[in-house]
């Protein structure tokens, strides 16, 4: 009896994350959620600048590798070609998503576009090297802020889910995180939730997935776990910020 | 053969555009190029397209950057300052190798510049414009029929050959309305085996990408693509040669300048001078070869443009020097007369510098 | 073989690129070569307006008129700022109910119709420009008022056909004048 296996939509390729990055974590559950809802042969990934840059080497899915922070307008274009059998989801970090795709962001949100966004935010610049990022803690100390975010010169870092879910557009907004086992079976039930609220066509959906970078962090692995728990969990609590299918049913 | 009828360059490149089997428009709104988009969103409903105003125009190529990657035709048009926005997008789908249709109606520069026709994007067009070794094939119509003409064209050249097209017009081949007559397109089949529709659980999947970050293998794409170039340049040249039999000057001009000279060349022909005209279609691949051999003909040329002179520095280069090539020009949205054509040529033919 | 350039100016919102349009379609309908060139920009609405309308035998080349053989002048701006471009023996056509002085050249023909007036003793008071067209008609070779309703029906969208009627009146109305 197989009880572990790698997911048919994940190739069988080494992953480049470094040691103890929780990126592979995530790519498992989309992969996961892509094999349970049999949906492989119509999805269409992009990936985008910043350390998932090469995820179209990983997902056995058709990919594409859009420019920095497009990824939404991307997607976009992809879902258009054939809404009716183009499954499309983009896999982006917290520079590419928050920072210099902020607009492709808020608009795919706010046209309600029907695609799926996996936002891992990891709180740093990680493929650069380890610089301040739209969602960097602060005080929080990177190449970029030595001495600490300092909130009066650089301002104050972006809550995604909080400011998505005040658009009208926006379908499914949910924040998961994956330092621990059940936090990490809370994100496959997202995942898999924006995958088929696509297939459902009920618009745009977004899971920030709070993810950890012992490299940049300058942390061991179980370190960085626990400062997800103790700082960035705190700063970005976790939940569904916006469902509007489950509204509608409640009311 | 279809009905003529009177069009606006604009709706012209919309409607060739749609015949061309275009069903994707994505764009943001600019003047002088507005019409586009007022027909595109009028038309792509009733036909099963998808027109979508973007949040900008680095949104809107991106968009095209999309749809293009499934293997579908699919344009944006703007005007100067957003094409500048769309550079980086036009890059990667350069760098990706994916075929589409951009559309500038150009406007007087640089910065927010005017509103008023001109061609100083040439270099932009030419030269490239983002980054990186690429070239675009750049289509320059100088009548509506040509607007609509070369839409067709540079949507079949997109898809031959996996490059970006780009219509570089001006504002007044936009605004302008002449006869036109739009007859049906016979769109040809070409492989689309890369394009990532789907794996269907059928194939290996496809990625469409421009990183390629081992300098040998990025080297390699580069030299692939220069070969395709190659063959380009070998094979789409486009020009109109106007009265060049006995032409002892050679007036070279696209676009509105074109027409332009046309009439100047026309009341110099009356005073007796032998002049006439080599008119690019291809800015990119240039009719170097028309131009060379012209060399060896006449005495000089004159480059009539809207701009501060820069198709000038390519005719420089297609003639290697032979014989001097003035300007003649106009800036900032102005268009030269016929007249002031005219003077250039009277000067070059008593042999002048002006 | 021969070419008219026509220039149409006034002020925006008084029909000055459909009156051009009208005569763009004349000339198509006759199996000549046209060309119709806006003026565009912020000036669009409530600004000046003008239009460049070439009818030819050849193929159009420049479709800007810098010169024109016939200018249409609807206001007083437009009358000063193009009179002097006509070509000598051209046609200047003035709306003299809005434009009260007098075209300052001698060597062009002129024309003062009260094109505002006429159209509003006769109802239809936005169809000025209409008018001026059927006096152009009647006094330039170039287009012929035989055949008018085809191009008239050219030009009014089908939305708007109810209107055809009244156009064509109105270029009649412009074409009697004398």
């Amino acid at each position: 009896m197989v009880v572990f296996d790698k997911p048919k939509a994940l190739c069988d390729v080494p992953l480049h994350y470094c040691p103890g990055c929780t990126h592979g974590i995530i790519h498992r559950l989309v992969a996961e959620a892509i094999d349970e809802l049999g949906i492989e042969g119509q999805t269409i990934g992009v990936a985008p600048v910043g350390c998932a840059v090469m995820a179209y080497n990983y997902f056995n899915c058709d990919m594409v590798e859009a420019a920095h922070g497009r990824a939404p307008a991307v997607a976009t274009g992809l879902k258009r070609s054939d809404p009716d059998q183009h499954i499309v989801f983009t896999y982006q970090g917290d520079g590419d998503l928050a920072s210099i795709g902020m607009a492709e962001t808020v608009h795919a949100a706010a046209r309600n576009e029907n695609i799926t966004v996996i936002f891992v935010n990891n709180a740093i610049y990680g493929m650069t090297g380890g610089q301040m990022a739209p969602t960097s803690l602060p005080g929080q100390v990177t190449q970029t802020s030595p001495y600490g975010r300092d909130t009066n010169h650089c301002g104050f870092p972006v809550k995604i889910c909080e400011l998505l879910s005040q658009l009208d557009g926006a379908g499914y907004i949910e924040r998961v995180a994956v330092n621990n086992v059940k936090n990490v079976r809370n994100a496959k039930k997202a995942i898999k939730k924006a995958f088929e609220n696509q297939i459902n066509k009920k618009g745009f959906s977004l899971v920030e997935v709070i993810s950890s970078c012992p490299t940049n962090w300058g942390m061991t692995p179980e370190a960085a776990l626990n400062w997800i728990e103790e700082k960035m969990i705190p700063y970005y609590p976790l939940g569904v910020y916006k469902d509007r299918d489950a509204q509608s049913k409640a009311e | 053969m279809a009905e003529k009828v009177l069009m606006k360059g604009n709706e012209a490149i919309a409607e060739a555009a749609i015949l061309a089997g275009c069903r994707h428009y994505f764009g943001y709104p600019i003047t002088p190029q507005t019409e586009i988009a007022a027909y595109m969103v009028k038309k792509m409903p009733k036909i099963g397209g998808c027109f979508l105003q973007a949040e900008s125009e680095v949104a809107a190529i991106n968009m095209v950057y999309g749809v293009a990657s499934t293997g579908k035709r699919v344009m944006t048009s703007s005007s100067s300052p957003g094409i500048s926005l769309k550079a980086e997008g036009i890059s990667y789908l350069a760098g990706s190798d994916l075929p589409a249709l951009v559309v500038n109606v150009q406007r007087g520069g640089p910065g927010l510049g005017g509103i008023q026709p001109s061609q100083s994007d040439y270099f932009q067009a030419t030269k490239g414009g983002g980054h990186g070794d690429y070239h675009l094939i750049v289509l320059a119509p100088s009548s509506v029929q040509e607007m609509a003409s070369l839409t067709v064209k540079g949507f079949d050249l997109a898809d031959k050959y996996r490059m970006t097209a780009m219509i570089l017009a001006d504002g007044t081949m936009g605004q302008m309305m002449e006869p036109v007559c739009l007859d049906e397109v016979e769109v040809n089949d070409y492989d689309k085996s890369w394009a990532v529709v789907g794996t269907q659980c059928k194939r290996e999947h496809n990625i469409i990408n421009s990183l390629s970050l081992v300098p040998e293998e990025l080297e390699q794409l580069n030299f692939a693509r220069y070969e395709k170039y190659k063959l380009v340049e070998e094979n789409e040249v486009m020009y109109e040669e106007y009265m060049m039999e006995d032409a002892e000057i050679c007036v070279s001009a696209f676009g509105i300048a074109a027409r332009v000279a046309k009439n100047a060349i026309t009341m110099a022909r009356q005073e007796g001078i032998k002049v006439g005209m080599i008119r690019p279609i291809t800015l990119w691949p240039f009719p170097k070869k028309a131009f060379l051999a012209a060399a060896d003909q006449v005495q000089c040329f004159i480059s009539v443009e809207l701009s501060m002179g820069q198709m000038i520095e390519d005719i420089s280069l297609a003639t290697q020097c032979k014989k001097p090539v003035y300007l003649c020009n106009r800036a900032g949205g102005m268009i030269p007369s016929p007249e002031q054509v005219l003077d250039s040529i009277r000067t070059a033919h008593k042999g002048g510098t002006k | 073989m021969s070419t008219t350039q026509i220039l149409i100016a006034g002020f925006g919102g008084q029909g000055v690129l459909f009156a051009g349009k009208l005569l763009a379609y004349k000339g198509l309908l006759a199996d000549k070569q046209v060309s119709w060139l806006p003026s565009y920009g912020p000036e669009m609405r409530g600004g000046t307006a003008n239009c460049s309308v070439i009818i030819s035998d050849e193929p159009v080349g420049s479709p800007i008129v810098s010169k024109p053989d016939c200018l249409v002048a609807m206001n007083l701006p437009s009358l000063r700022k193009y009179e002097h471009d006509v070509v000598p023996g051209g046609i200047i056509l003035v709306d003299s109910t809005l434009v009260e002085e007098k075209v300052d050249r001698d060597d062009v023909t002129t024309y003062y119709v009260p094109a505002t007036s006429l159209a509003n003793e006769a109802g239809f008071s936005t169809l000025a420009n209409m008018i001026l067209m059927g006096k152009l008609m009647q006094v330039s070779d170039c287009i012929t008022y035989d055949g008018i309703e085809d191009a008239v029906k050219k030009v009014v969208p089908a939305k708007k056909a109810n209107l055809i009627d009244i156009n064509i009146q109105a270029i009649k109305t412009g074409y009697d004048f004398e």
